[in-house]
């Protein structure tokens, strides 16, 4: 039944794509999506909503639906949210609509499907089913010099892709199934050199997709370029696809061969935190300034990731790290797309998305100034919202089974560095809220107008996402028992 | 029905068109085209009905005529003859649409007075695939390869007036003529090393200690070669792009996609007898080095070009070369999906693809005047439907998932690792993201570039081609994700 999930926004495209009226058939989808999708997710356990098709026998392949578990179930309810917040904010350039909703709706379909696809084959499918319509988007409705940089991220992502293929291929032909479900029953454990170089490939493959450093500098110009809904659903929910793969198929699978990778992956990691997060503090834009934000703040759940591999390794059960990565997966994908969102309307009263340009912009636009500050006070980690949750998280899962005076394993020496990247994280927060809120209005925003109700909505329906799993973040954690 | 019947009809069908087409004078020769699809439909749905010798048959006269010995009639033939009909069928549609520009380089201003005959000669051709997919002998299969080549040389030729035409042809004469040499120099020496030109005779000769080795495997290597001109294989690809591009739009898609698949199936069955010989690894691991060369020069030969025509020749190139690591692979079939399987898929989905990229640069083609991809440019706003169609069609020849070329692509994959040939696995995969490239090219000028001024024709379509173009797109999304008809269709390879 899940598979319905998948249909509403692929169909809607379809019927976009033949004439039906773009704007209100994408919201109606969108808004129907985000309904079942998020009844759905809180009753993920319940087997009605797995079904499959045998689509070919030999090699057995199903076309097959389903949460894997409660993971699957929380990148749902992300994915709907932020189709639904896409699809109601923003505004087609004239002429464009039909492009403009289609694509936004098959990025999600693809996303969607990939979340709840428990056949692997399908899994990846779907993420490349949704990479075409980001490339068109940003190629053909992008800010700045979008031609070279969707031609950038076509072949970073192409590439990236690829690599990820033959890892799942080779862990398929390992496990001898491409059912996930029946991958993860497996007790045979796969010779110790092969998961090396599964891992490897795993780690580089879905590495890319996520912006891992250094494979990440695609993804900040893309964003930054990027039109307002294609931006929430790829920065938001696509790019988790290469998270959700790490934590739902590398670590379980491959727990040797991860391990084997723990440092480097570390390293890598903190060059996402630090690196990026210096990068960061020094954009003279908002959108570039978001764009890097979305690529450093993927180096915490990383975190989580690698404090998991690690106490595999050890032996122990690390309580923190699945909900620690899923909760800040969530939040993060809500609080960026809610930021994308707004700085497309800042853009759009003001005409500027240089910071040289802004100024004072709450006098005009109280409301604007005061949903921004939502969402940037929860992508630094505000406490009682939810990125907070999901950072601390995070932190306690890197410490977690250390005894007292011991010595820091690298995980937790990680942790104690990636600390810094909350200081870095309010820096830049903070100074592009100044610059574009405060102080005296200038030319560009003394005629600004607020932002008006309707437009109002998706924000609002975001902020209240990341109120509510931040004041009570078990309504997330919960899934996952 | 006895299967021998399909190539008497095909015959029988193009030969009737001829007269017909010379006795009945007539300003518009289109019906003959229009009739010789309606008849290879017929025969088409005739093949599903078609037997060999087998035990229902037994008892019946035609089981036990002699021409069994050099014609069979199993899933592999029944396979590869549906494949070229299918082919033919379309290629009849392509040609229906192109009669424009064949009448203006072939006849008179305003007469199609010299199109009649080039329909038939697509479906005598057609005829001599299906009887390539039968042959059980050398000698079988070098008639009916020659009846192929020869139809050929005239179907590319056929734009007597056109000077790309004329060179292709003569380009195609030259090349095809040497490698009917090697072809027959290679059977002769077989001939001499086995003392037999029936391939399961063939067979045991070849695992037997008393055969001398080396002269058989030079003969071998000369049909190889041979074989490899008429797939395109490198280092004998070389005619190709060349070709390709004089040639006149549906001869070149017969030629990249019935041609091709025929001379897959030749070499297939040509190697069968070999695969388990004391000689298979040395044969096995020189079709390797073919493959991976194949993959390197039709890969990365597509990137520079800019005339879509040749980008698609080299496409050609770049899909041997996929099909070809499949042969390499040798599997034979423990785990569900055998080398013949494979190749078997692979020429389904590429024919798919292929002919619905030439449906695009046949309207591009006859409206634009101009082969080149930048007549493509804007497509996006001049023809929002045919743009969404080409997206398809581009994604699925470049391997994206969900669509038919992905599969193909993605069992390559399978068996070549299944094989452990890891170095031809990371040459594919190299070849496959520089696919992304030159495939995507087309979808930029497609969708990124503003419409060139000078010819922003709209694109109108026809309904016949508008329904073919129609069928193939849905084919490359439906079978992408729902394989199991086409795999239905390979039971028993």
């Amino acid at each position: 039944m899940s598979s319905i999930l998948f249909l509403i926004p692929f169909l809607a495209a379809i019927a976009i794509i033949f004439g039906s009226p773009a704007r209100l058939t994408a919201r109606v989808a969108g808004v129907s999506t985000l309904v079942i999708g998020l009844y759905a997710a809180f009753t993920w356990q319940c087997d009605c909503w797995s079904s499959s098709i045998s689509v070919l026998r030999t090699p057995s392949l199903d076309l097959a639906f389903g949460f894997l578990n409660g993971t699957s179930s929380i990148m749902v309810a992300l994915s709907v949210i932020v189709l639904a917040a896409a699809v109601l904010s923003g505004k087609a350039p004239e002429g464009r609509e039909k492009l403009y909703y289609a694509s936004s709706l098959l990025i999600a379909a693809g996303a969607i499907g990939a979340f709840i696809s428990t056949n692997l084959f399908f899994f990846y499918a779907f993420h490349e089913l949704a990479l075409i319509p980001t490339f068109l988007m940003i190629g053909l409705l992008g800010r700045g010099s979008r031609k070279e940089i969707a031609w950038k991220i076509t072949v970073y992502l192409g590439v990236g892709s690829l690599i990820l293929l033959a890892g799942l291929v080779w862990l398929a032909r390992e496990c001898g199934t491409f059912n996930m479900i029946e991958m993860l029953k497996q007790t045979q454990e796969i010779d110790h050199t092969t998961q090396k170089s599964i891992a490897a490939l795993l780690i580089i493959g879905f590495g890319t997709l996520v912006s891992l450093f250094p494979f990440h500098s695609w993804a900040a110009p893309a964003y930054a370029s990027a039109p307002a809904p294609t931006a929430m659903l790829h920065a938001g929910v696509l790019k988790k696809f290469g998270l959700y793969g790490l934590l739902q198929l590398a670590v379980p699978l491959v727990p040797v061969g991860m391990n084997a990778w723990l440092t480097p992956l570390l390293v890598l990691l903190l060059g996402n935190i630090l690196w990026v997060g210096f990068v960061t503090i020094n954009q003279k834009r908002i959108d570039g300034m978001l764009g890097h934000s979305s690529v450093m703040h993927m180096g915490y759940i990383f975190l989580a990731i690698a404090a998991l591999i690690a106490s595999k390794h050890a032996g122990v059960e690390n309580p923190y790290a699945i909900p620690a990565a899923s909760v800040l997966m969530f939040a993060h994908g809500i609080s960026i797309a809610m930021l994308f969102g707004l700085a497309d309307r800042i853009e759009r009263c003001t005409g500027t998305l240089d910071l040289a340009d802004l100024g004072g912009l709450a006098k005009p636009a109280p409301r604007l100034a005061f949903l921004f500050g939502i969402a940037g006070m929860a992508s630094l980690g505000l406490p009682g919202l939810a990125n907070f949750s999901g950072e601390v998280m995070v932190f306690l899962s890197g410490f977690f089974g250390r005894s007292a005076g011991g010595a820091l394993e690298p995980v937790q020496i990680a942790t104690i560095l990636s600390l810094w990247g909350v200081v870095m994280s309010a820096v830049y927060v903070l100074r592009v809220f100044r610059k574009t809120f405060q102080g005296p209005t200038v030319n560009s925003t003394v005629n600004a107008t607020d932002i008006p109700l309707l437009e109002q909505l998706p924000a609002l329906l975001l902020a209240a996402a990341l109120l509510v799993v931040g004041l009570y973040p078990n309504i997330l954690v919960n899934l996952l028992h | 029905m006895p299967a021998y019947y399909l190539e008497a009809l095909t015959v029988t069908l193009g030969i009737l068109l001829l007269v017909a087409e010379a006795f009945v004078p007539s300003k518009s020769k289109t019906w003959i085209g229009l009739a010789g699809i309606v008849g290879l439909l017929l025969i088409l749905a005739l093949t599903f009905r078609a037997i060999g010798p087998d035990n229902t048959s037994e008892g019946k006269a035609w089981a036990k005529y002699a021409l069994w010995d050099i014609y069979k009639f199993d899933a592999a033939a029944r396979f590869y003859k549906i494949i070229a009909l299918v082919t033919a069928v379309f290629v009849l549609i392509l040609a229906v649409d192109y009669r424009s520009i064949l009448a203006k380089f072939s006849g008179d201003k305003g007469s199609e007075e010299g199109t009649g005959e080039y329909y038939s000669l697509i479906i005598i051709a057609t005829a001599a695939m299906m009887w390539m997919a039968s042959a059980k002998n050398l000698a079988f299969l070098f008639v009916s390869l020659e009846l192929l080549t020869v139809t050929f040389y005239i179907l590319v030729a056929f734009m007597k007036r056109n000077v790309g035409s004329l060179e292709a042809g003569v380009k195609y004469l030259i090349l095809g003529a040497l490698s009917t040499g090697f072809l027959v120099y290679g059977i002769a020496w077989i001939y001499g090393a086995t003392g037999s030109l029936d391939l399961a005779q063939i067979t045991l000769a070849a695992g037997d200690e008393g055969t001398p080795g080396t002269p058989l495997l030079f003969g071998v290597a000369l049909v190889m070669i041979a074989l490899g001109f008429k797939v395109g294989a490198a280092p004998m690809h070389f005619w190709i792009p060349d070709v390709y591009q004089g040639a006149p739009t549906p001869t070149t898609a017969f030629l990249s996609i019935g041609s091709k698949a025929a001379g897959f199936m030749a070499l297939i069955s040509f190697l069968a007898p070999f695969s388990h010989c004391p000689y298979a690894g040395k044969i096995f691991s020189a079709l390797v080095i073919l493959a991976c060369l194949t993959l390197i020069i039709g890969n990365f030969g597509a990137i520079p070009q800019n005339n879509f025509k040749r980008l698609l020749a080299y496409s050609s190139i770049a899909n041997a070369g996929f099909i070809l690591l499949a042969i390499a692979a040798n599997r034979s079939g423990e785990d569900g999906l055998s080398s013949a399987k494979i190749v078997g898929f692979y020429l389904a989905s590429y024919l798919i693809m292929t002919m619905a990229a030439f449906f695009i640069l046949n309207i591009i083609r006859v409206q634009s005047g101009s082969d080149n991809i930048d007549a493509l440019d804007g497509l996006a706003k001049r023809n929002p439907i045919l743009a969404v169609a080409a997206t398809v069609i581009m994604a699925s020849l470049a391997g994206v998932p969900l669509t038919v070329g992905f599969l193909g692509k993605f069992f390559v994959f399978q068996a070549a690792m299944a094989s452990q040939m890891w170095i031809p696995v990371i040459i594919a995969a190299i070849a496959a993201a520089a696919g992304f490239y030159y495939y995507f090219k087309v979808l930029r000028a497609i969708w990124w570039n503003a419409p060139n001024h000078k010819d922003s024709v709209p694109f109108d379509t026809t309904s016949i081609f508008s329904f073919a173009l129609t069928v193939l797109t849905i084919a490359i999304l439906v079978f992408g994700v729902w394989q199991q008809p086409l795999m239905n269709l390979l039971k028993g390879l």
